[in-house]
């Protein structure tokens, strides 16, 4: 007899005018497994998830739950059929309580009987491992727990497929490590999971089965107990890739930036930053690494000249020679205007690094558009720098004046990086820099980040994946509440030590 | 996936976003659109009125050129619709909801009467014209930075400040009018200066509106420019665009803000010059007469265009002023005009989703 799967897609087939999101993807998801949908951003893993909880219809294909074919056309049909969706951005209401998000919008009695919901909400935490409060309010939460608060809210409302996008991109790896508990107790209870990632050590670790996706196209589907990482990147590149990250060895190292007992409050004046202090030398790389909002984004503000700063200094050392400077609280066009050459990719790259609706020319000029007399702007260098940038950096682009909005990801950041990196910088700070992109794109950046270091320029990475931190990085400074946790030498360090330092150890005891 | 082509489900409809068209393709778009446009319009006029369309057509094109001095009319209405929309350009351009042109108009405007009034008849021509035109560019770029600067610094909604100080305007101006009262008792100011036609804009080509058609047309080629082709269109455009990004540029973003304000409201006043000097040589709290919220439509529709602008406030006020002629000649509303232009401006805005989207059947239904 054949055997009846959670959920089967068979034929399934999405377009977006010429794009096909989707082509013809069919897959199985067995009851009471795990399933990792596996795939490089734009590969269409999203897309094919939103099918399923009902917000896209698919135009070909079709859906089997529990054996039977059915029709989702709405998020409502999904929830029906037991389907709950974990979405990368969490939906939640900051002001309301964990258990009033979690019965908003169901039906049920006029009259609300919140301390039944708390005690089912209770029951259901205690059932699989998970720790939250039925009666704090969201805004109080750490990212971790509204996270949790996502899953709680699916189960409790009947779902028994539960798809989880991305669930780990917010998470330390000790938080990781709870979820996938979670995750594994809830398999047990008899639950089916898809968990959608590009995180090939995860997959290996959490799922029964793994299935590829590729530019919409469905590959195959392996055991993971037979599946390798390199098997998996091929088979979602399309081609033997080497993950080996190069680190050359610093060369003729000065001290470049000197931060001292840096502070910065937000609006409510809570300390973003908090008496931080770190040096960064020439012809490093400096991997800053936290749980995201540790106060990554206002350490580079602050650098920029973006971000007021009230407390401690920020000093710039220039090679041998040169005045020293003190860049504290000075703007972007002042530190321009001393001939210091510090570059920034921010993390919001089409919100503050480029205008969207520019094209690459217009973007060029973003730097420098103000050098030069008169009132009349001068396109001719921008658009030749443009130029330049898309051979070198290979963009694809239909033109130099396409809006940057439209292009893919990786491009976005080749325009971003390549105009900052032009100015030849002494500085260079980056954020986030392979978010998004795909492993061709991403070591593409990754070698040119190297190449910077070679030349001599001080650079500050902040990232996300404390993998690529380990391998690409010299030191690497760990932020936690906006605290130094400590600065570690990346060839000697775990990742254990660093996921401690991010959780608010510091450095001796995390060693310990 | 979906940023490179966004899209949504209508029905067994998709719709999709064009990679680009053609300018052939898009004028033929909106060609069509116009003439489908008149087309509605026409079966709409037979059915309220059951008169000939084609007449009515033909009464509106006469009232609004139909001879030498109904031409001169509708060319310096055009005028003044056009440069109170040269000056809103940078302001929206900047994404800064200028809905204040009513008042930065009367602001220029009240002070020009102001100086005809009292000064009209002891400064010479030549100095004249020069303070008039600059004084009232000032007040009228004070009017705008009022709420610019407020914006800029403390975060206040430019929409509702803007829009309040219409009202204060507007208060200055019926103040005025007690103030400056011709004859006594009449509560109107009357034309200023009727016999010396002091500070009244001279002649030009045979024209009373020459010298409005020169600087209009002047300011239209200057701020094409200004906006495509300077440091400051650019600022303007990444303020526009993302605040943040402009930070990041090294921008300053209070200056540009305060800055272009200032720009606009100058213009803005110097439309209300022109309308006192140039034309009406009087004032009153109409002496704007709604031209300053219009004038957000030519813009936009124009997307800052200012040859744009050109055509779409000729196409407005010539349906304005072809609409007073049909009301007294078949003796209807004139209500009719803002039917049949209502019904035109939905198709030509209409004909923009067509440029921007395509419409195709989906591939299948699952």
């Amino acid at each position: 007899m054949e055997e009846n799967y959670a959920i089967e897609l068979r034929h399934i087939s999405k377009h977006f005018g010429s794009v096909a999101a989707n082509d013809d993807v069919s897959l199985k998801l067995k009851k009471g497994e795990i399933l990792a949908v596996l795939g490089e951003n734009g590969s269409g893993k999203t897309t094919l998830m939103n099918i399923i909880s009902g917000i896209y219809h698919p135009d070909a294909g079709e859906i089997l739950v529990d054996g039977r074919p059915v029709s989702i056309r709405n998020p409502a049909d999904s929830l029906a059929l037991g389907i709950g969706m974990v979405h990368q951005h969490f939906k939640l209401i900051d002001v309301l309580t964990v258990a009033e998000n979690i019965i908003l919008g169901m039906d049920g009695s006029m009259v609300l009987h919140m301390d039944e919901v708390s005690w089912k909400i209770r029951d259901l935490c205690s059932r699989y491992g998970f720790d939250v409060n039925p009666l704090a309010k969201i805004y109080e939460l750490p990212v971790s727990a509204r996270q949790t608060v996502e899953i709680v809210k699916q189960l409790y409302r009947g779902a028994n497929i539960l798809i989880l996008d991305e669930p780990t991109a917010v998470l330390t790896p000790q938080e990781t490590e709870k979820l996938f508990d979670v995750l594994r107790n809830m398999r047990e209870a008899g639950h089916s999971i898809i968990i959608i990632t590009h995180k090939l050590r995860e997959v290996l670790e959490i799922s029964d089965q793994v299935a590829v996706l590729r530019r919409g196209r469905y590959i195959g589907t392996v055991e993971t107990k037979d599946a390798t990482e390199s098997l998996l990147t091929e088979m979602m590149v399309g081609r033997k890739v080497e993950l080996n990250i190069a680190r050359p060895e610093p060369k003729n190292q000065e001290v470049r930036l000197e931060v001292r007992n840096l502070t910065v409050v937000n609006r409510e004046m809570v300390r973003t930053l908090d008496d931080v202090s770190f040096t960064l030398n020439s012809g490093e790389i400096l991997g800053v690494a936290g749980v995201s909002g540790s106060g990554q984004r206002e350490l580079l503000e602050s650098i920029a000249g973006l971000q007021k700063v009230v407390g401690g200094s920020i000093r710039y050392i220039p090679p041998a020679g040169e005045w020293e400077h003190e860049l504290t609280n000075m703007t972007p066009d002042a530190i321009r205007r001393l001939g210091i050459r510090l570059s920034f990719v921010p993390e919001d790259r089409l919100g503050m690094g480029l205008v969207g609706s520019m094209g690459m020319t217009d973007n060029m000029m973003l730097r420098g558009y103000n050098e030069g007399a008169g009132i009349f702007t001068n396109r001719r260098k921008p658009k030749s720098l443009a130029e330049q940038i898309i051979s070198e950096l290979q963009v694809m682009t239909p033109s130099v004046s396409t809006p940057v909005r439209s292009l893919s990801g990786g491009n976005v950041q080749k325009v971003l990086v390549g105009r900052e990196i032009a100015v030849r910088p002494k500085v260079l700070m980056v954020a986030y820099p392979v978010r998004g992109l795909d492993i061709n794109s991403s070591y593409t950046i990754y070698g040119l980040l190297n190449r910077q270091k070679e030349e001599g320029t001080a650079i500050i990475c902040v990232g996300e994946d404390i993998d690529v931190l380990l391998a690409l990085c010299d030191r690497i400074l760990v932020l936690c509440g906006g605290q130094v946790t400590g600065i570690v030498d990346a060839r000697t360090a775990t990742k254990e030590q660093i996921g401690l330092m991010m959780s608010g150890l510091r450095e001796g005891s995390a060693n310990g | 996936m979906a940023d490179s082509a966004s899209a949504a489900k209508s029905g067994g409809w998709m719709m999709s976003r064009r990679e680009n068209i053609s300018f052939w393709k898009a004028a033929l778009i909106r060609i069509a659109a116009v003439a489908l446009g008149l087309i509605v319009c026409a079966v709409v006029i037979v059915l309220l009125t059951g008169m000939n369309p084609i007449a009515v057509y033909g009464g509106i094109v006469s009232g609004a050129v139909g001879s030498t001095r109904r031409l001169w009319v509708t060319i310096r209405d055009t005028m003044f619709l056009l440069v109170i929309a040269i000056g809103l350009a940078p302001a929206f351009r900047m994404r800064f909801w200028n809905i204040g042109a009513e008042g930065q108009v009367l602001a220029g405007a009240v002070l020009t009467a102001a100086i005809m009034i009292h000064y009209g008849d002891t400064i010479p021509a030549w100095i004249l014209f020069p303070v008039l035109f600059l004084t009232s560019a000032a007040a009228g770029a004070v009017w705008g930075m009022i709420p610019a600067f407020f914006k800029a610094h403390w975060g206040t909604n430019e929409t509702l400040f803007t829009l309040m100080m219409n009202y204060v305007a507007s208060q200055i101006v019926n103040y005025c009018i007690i103030l400056w009262e011709n004859p006594a008792g009449s509560n109107k100011v009357g034309t200023i200066n009727r016999a010396t036609k002091a500070g009244w804009l001279p002649k030009l080509f045979g024209s009373d509106y020459g010298w409005i058609v020169i600087i209009v047309m002047a300011f239209a080629v200057l701020m094409f420019f200004y906006l495509r082709r300077t440091k400051h269109g650019y600022e303007i455009a990444v303020v526009g665009e993302s605040e943040n990004t402009a930070r990041y540029a090294g921008i300053n973003v209070r200056k540009v803000i305060i800055r272009t304000m200032a720009l606009s409201g100058a213009i803005c006043g110097i439309a209300g010059f022109l309308i006192v000097a140039g034309s009406s040589h009087t004032i009153s709290t109409s002496t704007a007469g709604g031209r300053g919220f219009t004038a957000i439509i030519v813009a936009w529709m124009s997307k800052f265009n200012t040859f744009w602008m050109l055509l779409v406030s000729f196409f407005l006020v010539f349906m304005q002023n072809g609409t007073i002629q049909i009301a007294s000649q078949f003796n209807l509303s004139e209500n009719i005009g803002d039917i049949i232009t209502g019904i035109l401006l939905f198709f030509i805005i209409g004909s923009d989703f067509f440029i921007t989207y395509r419409l195709h059947r989906s591939a299948a239904e699952a």
